[in-house]
């Protein structure tokens, strides 16, 4: 059976094993700690935890002044309140003061599923890569994540972190590596390459292996980092001829949106397509059947690339 | 120098770097110079030689379009050279139209967006009580920033965490940009707010910088404090008093001339 783990839980994993090392890290929540995963750092170093409360915009604003006080602070609460309610404080006390606070949000995505649209964030990779100082981190699996948190605190500056919800399949080893801003090559490919984000890099890798089948070689690359956008991977991808990116979010500024701006800026000649939410907000529902919804299934980026390769082959027959 | 002398010269610095730039904040500039030469006079403690050093008190501009005040006394007292002054809302000037911390010697906080300075100023208490040697945190905030939610978010985890290290001074001059408080969104009883959240609170003259140095300098409670400085908008220019049309207007020279020589008399 392949194993399973959500991304939040690795998360707070991490940030106890982070605070063992590292004395100088401040944790804080808004009363979520138990959905965001910080209680498994909060149960350890409670004297270097912080509770809000419900107030996010208070709490971010205040791991800013604790930042500027010397510390590596955390901030984690569900990914629609940390950057979009409070927003503004990210923008303002975090990012022009370049302060070193990590935003460890959850419940990203469709996948966060019963919750409903309310909860779903969908745009906020779109909010974050936006801001100047951020850089912006969607691991792909429990691994992953591990080895972001202790990356993210390497920097000194702002880092968002996007975790979610729901239980995912283990991608990647202990020896994979996660240099910010570097992607990694899951598959190589010839025919085409899905280049994913998130809990989609699974997706995307199922993808591959379907379309193998039907004699396509595809390749997958893990975008963990949008920002900075590793662009040398994407003119790498570029020569394949086709890309499609996947994402849990709106196509509307988000991966999608960060690889086609690179692709535009070097006139490449690429078939292109993007997976993701079609500018509509999510509903309540059980996340495979949001993921059927929204078309966000392995099937759905496979074909994908299969039409954009037909469309790529058709024009050259042209 | 006596108080009312060096209130007098930062005034004056303060209309000029306002008439030089023809923008910014003059009302509510001229309302808390009391205020932070009680504070940078008598109360704080820093280095002007090592504005980062770890054991200062902190003290944040959360009405950041006051920054002038702060800035001509920031040069007085030796962060950068008072020619500095002169840039104001320039390009590429340490100076900017609403304080910049990584831009300006002596400011502990960017500020500009009305609330977010006392958020900040939570962190830094919490900071403050765990450090080696604990420091002390001044936030001075305006009447009409007490509008802002976040300002009541900020005010709850004060007293949770019990930062009694934690001053608010509020520039209580009761008028914002569309009108009095009154009108636009009374913000009373405040003291009594500030007391329903977990404050100790005290009212003071914000024009007598004894009052509000003696206020400061009284022994710390267990509870975060809260002092409503009452001020007059435009104090020391006639034509500028309590009037809201001078929030954020230009003066023209005939204007600067008539301000400066008022505020000498």
């Amino acid at each position: 059976m392949i194993e399973k783990k959500s991304t939040r839980v690795a998360y707070g994993e991490a940030l106890k094993k982070l605070g063992e090392i590292n004395k100088n890290v401040i944790v804080c929540d808004a009363d979520l700690s138990h959905a965001t995963m910080t209680s498994i750092f909060a149960d350890e170093f409670p004297e270097r935890f912080f509770n809000f409360g419900i107030a996010e915009s208070n709490m971010i604003a205040a791991s800013a002044g604790l930042a500027h006080c010397g510390y590596t602070v955390f901030a984690s609460t569900f990914a629609i309140f940390g950057a979009g309610k409070a927003y503004e404080q990210v923008r303002n006390a975090v990012c022009y003061t370049n302060a070193n606070v990590k935003l460890g949000l959850s419940h990203a995505g469709p996948s966060c599923g019963e919750d409903g649209g309310s909860h779903q964030a969908i745009e906020d990779i779109a909010l974050m890569r936006t801001l100047p100082n951020m850089t912006v981190l969607v691991p792909s699996d429990a691994n992953q994540m591990e080895k972001a948190v202790f990356a993210a605190a390497e920097i000194a500056g702002p880092v968002y972190i996007r975790t979610g919800r729901l239980p995912t399949e283990i991608i990647t080893d202990k020896q994979t590596p996660f240099e910010i801003g570097k992607a990694n090559v899951l598959l190589e490919g010839k025919d085409a390459t899905i280049i994913a984000c998130g809990i989609m890099v699974a997706k995307a890798i199922k993808a591959a292996d379907m379309l193998k089948e039907k004699g396509f070689n595809v390749g997958v690359v893990d975008m963990h980092t949008i920002k900075p956008l590793d662009v040398d991977a994407i003119k790498k991808a570029a020569s394949t001829g086709v890309i499609v990116t996947a994402e849990e979010h709106t196509v509307i500024g988000g991966l999608g949106s960060a690889v086609a701006e690179v692709l535009s800026e070097m006139n490449a000649d690429v078939y292109f397509k993007r997976i993701g939410i079609q500018d509509c907000f999510g509903q309540s529902g059980k996340p495979e059947m949001l993921f059927e919804e929204y078309s966000l299934r392995e099937e759905d980026i496979a074909l994908a690339v299969e039409q954009a390769i037909s469309e790529k082959l058709s024009n050259k027959e042209r | 120098m006596n108080s009312q002398e060096k209130a007098i010269k930062i005034r004056l610095d303060v209309l000029d770097m306002l008439y030089k730039c023809q923008s910014g904040h003059p009302g509510g500039s001229l309302s808390c110079v009391e205020i932070l030469l009680a504070l940078y006079d008598n109360v704080l403690r820093y280095d002007p030689k090592n504005p980062s050093w770890e054991k200062r008190d902190r003290f944040i501009l959360s009405k950041g379009h006051a920054c002038p005040t702060l800035y001509a006394i920031l040069a007085d007292k030796g962060f950068f050279d008072a020619e500095e002054l002169s840039n104001l809302r320039q390009l590429n000037s340490i100076l900017q139209g609403h304080p910049d911390m990584n831009k300006c010697p002596g400011v502990d906080a960017s500020t500009g967006s009305l609330g977010q300075g006392m958020s900040m100023a939570i962190g830094f208490a919490l900071a403050g009580k765990r450090a080696e040697e604990p420091f002390n945190v001044y936030v001075l905030i305006g009447d009409g920033e007490a509008q802002e939610g976040v300002v009541w978010e900020a005010a709850m985890s004060a007293s949770h965490y019990k930062l009694n290290n934690l001053v608010v001074l509020m520039d209580y001059n009761g008028l914002q940009i569309d009108g009095t408080n009154e009108q636009v969104m009374n913000i009373e009883d405040i003291r009594a707010k500030f007391e329903a959240f977990g404050w100790d609170t005290l009212e003071v003259d914000g024009h007598n910088v004894y009052e509000i140095t003696e206020a400061l300098l009284k022994p710390k409670g267990e509870k975060p404090l809260f002092i409503k400085c009452l001020t007059v908008k435009g104090k020391g220019v006639s034509f500028m008093e309590n009037q809201v049309g001078w929030h954020g207007k230009p003066m023209n020279s005939e204007q600067y001339y008539e301000a400066v020589s008022e505020v000498k008399r």
